[in-house]
């Protein structure tokens, strides 16, 4: 589904973050994206999700190289991106009401949009019915989330791409929200990209977990966890397993001079 | 701004009036209730007309400026371009008193409400497009990557994100700008017209030397900029809910 190849990216008067990267992802996939701070792991995502573009090299989902958003890859950030001036109802609703804005033109709005009442439904599916008419500042964190993969969900999108959307939130509401994610990627058959820095999130969240090194990544180092997303498996020996594996390998390049 | 605090607020002032005008003693500042009955005897014969003019004209410069300068600064916030290119303009130009310009407006544009609103908006379109642009500027690009996410060009944006995020700058800059802009009223109908607040006080307290009723005007001229205040606020509660909820 995702391919990327021979990517070199650099922001203007630094190093490259990636340098010939290839990367491929299948359909259906739940990948994590782990690695030290600056190490391009929001950068990566971003360049999936259209909002910046290679260097050099190519970024193609479906076949199609990414020149602008995709309709069909809904994103997700750390701090939920909902308008503040909007009600939960309103904010779920705006993807919709951006595309029935442009109409169904192909490039803002798919080909094929027909208007739907999916925000209504993902309000209702994520709990959100009774917080409908509040505003994202009368909230809990894990609240505003929900209300977040709502509106991107009620897109329909095969592809979502989550920047660190846990971080801020407690312990329970965090692994409450990880596995609805799970459970709707699953359901929906949504190819699931996370960035985070946490290795524990990673191990729970990725079947595949893409390990970034400091910049310039050059080679995709790719750990098979293939447990993931099961039932238990935060309590299994092999989440164990892969956390240290994951840590061993970040100390490991942590020591490596630059 | 609750009524009771208006209502104490107006006591106090009262207050200190009547205890002026009894130390002072003469006919330049006479007692608050003196001047209440001249001002309600006063809107029965004429007063209510000066304030209508003057109404008119203070709302059509203050609307005139929003419709120009919220789009001119939503633009120069949302482009760095176009910031580049204005903010040093806007910089060099906000800071002189548009007030000078009084004499050659009206010799360009001559004695009728053309001028004086066009002196308004002069003083009112700086104060927003600096407030509308700077909110524009500072809205977090995580929500305009969010937006984009959701299939969002310029167009949406601006509809969907700058448009809202700058209603409640457009609306403190109105806030701000309503003590100047009836002191501008003032200036403005202090020459050339025979209708206004401005010309009204001017003509009773210096021409007819009829205090009581200039003190009406000038209780005419706070209620003008009180009213403001008030529509201000509501039009903020009406469409900015969002701030006042918890």
């Amino acid at each position: 589904m995702i391919n990327i190849q021979s990517l070199t990216f650099e922001y203007a008067n630094h190093l490259p973050l990636f340098q010939n990267f290839n990367w491929t992802v299948s359909r259906g996939e739940t990948w994590s994206i782990l690695g030290p701070s600056g190490c391009g792991k929001t950068t990566l995502l971003y360049l999936l999700a259209g909002l910046k573009f290679p260097t050099v090299g190519e970024v193609s989902i479906n076949g199609e190289q990414i020149t602008r958003p995709r309709p069909r890859t809904g994103l997700i950030l750390q701090d939920y991106g909902l308008l503040p001036w909007a009600t939960v109802r309103e904010n779920i609703a705006l993807g919709i009401k951006v595309r029935m804005f442009y109409g169904a033109d192909g490039k803002h709005t798919p080909d094929n949009f027909i208007p739907s009442d999916s925000a209504e439904r993902w309000m209702q599916r994520l709990g959100l019915s009774e917080a409908a008419d509040q505003f994202p500042g009368q909230l809990s964190g894990g609240q505003r989330q929900r209300a977040a993969i709502a509106r991107t969900l009620a897109l329909e999108p095969d592809l979502l791409l989550m920047d660190e959307p846990f971080s801020s939130l407690d312990a329970i509401t965090r692994k409450d929200l990880q596995n609805l994610t799970l459970l709707l990627c699953a359901e929906h058959n949504i190819t699931l990209v996370i960035v985070t820095h946490s290795l524990e999130e990673a191990a729970v969240l990725g079947k595949k977990i893409l390990l970034l090194a400091p910049a310039p990544n050059s080679t995709a180092r790719i750990f098979n966890n293939p447990n993931a997303a099961q039932s238990g498996f935060r309590n299994a020996p092999e989440f164990h397993e892969m956390c240290e594996c994951l840590w061993a390998e970040m100390q490991k390049e942590a020591s490596v001079p630059a | 701004m609750k009524q009771r605090d208006v209502f104490l607020a107006v006591l106090t002032i009262f207050g200190a009036w009547q205890a002026a005008a009894m130390i002072v003693n003469m006919p330049i500042l006479p007692t608050p209730l003196t001047v209440v009955a001249v001002f309600l005897k006063e809107m029965q014969k004429g007063l209510l007309t000066h304030f209508a003019f003057s109404l008119w004209r203070v709302t059509a410069g203050m609307l005139l400026s929003v419709l120009v300068a919220a789009p001119a600064g939503l633009a120069i916030g949302a482009s760095k371009r176009l910031s580049r290119l204005f903010s040093p303009v806007i910089y060099l130009l906000y800071p002189i008193p548009k007030v000078v310009f009084v004499p050659v407006i009206i010799l360009f544009l001559g004695i009728g409400d053309t001028s004086k609103i066009i002196i308004m908006f002069l003083i009112l379109f700086f104060q927003i497009i600096v407030l509308v642009r700077d909110q524009a500027s500072g809205i977090s690009p995580q929500l305009i990557q969010s937006l984009q996410s959701l299939g969002a060009g310029r167009r949406a944006l601006f509809r969907f994100v700058y448009l809202p995020a700058s209603l409640p700058a457009v609306l403190t800059a109105l806030r701000q700008s309503i003590g100047t802009a009836v002191a501008v009223l003032y200036i403005t109908e202090l020459s050339a017209t025979k209708y206004g607040l401005g010309y009204y006080i001017y003509y009773k307290g210096s021409t007819l030397f009829d205090y009581p009723s200039m003190y009406a005007g000038v209780i005419a001229m706070s209620l003008l900029g009180l009213g403001m205040y008030f529509s201000v606020d509501w039009l903020e509660r009406k469409w900015c809910r969002w701030k006042f909820v918890n």
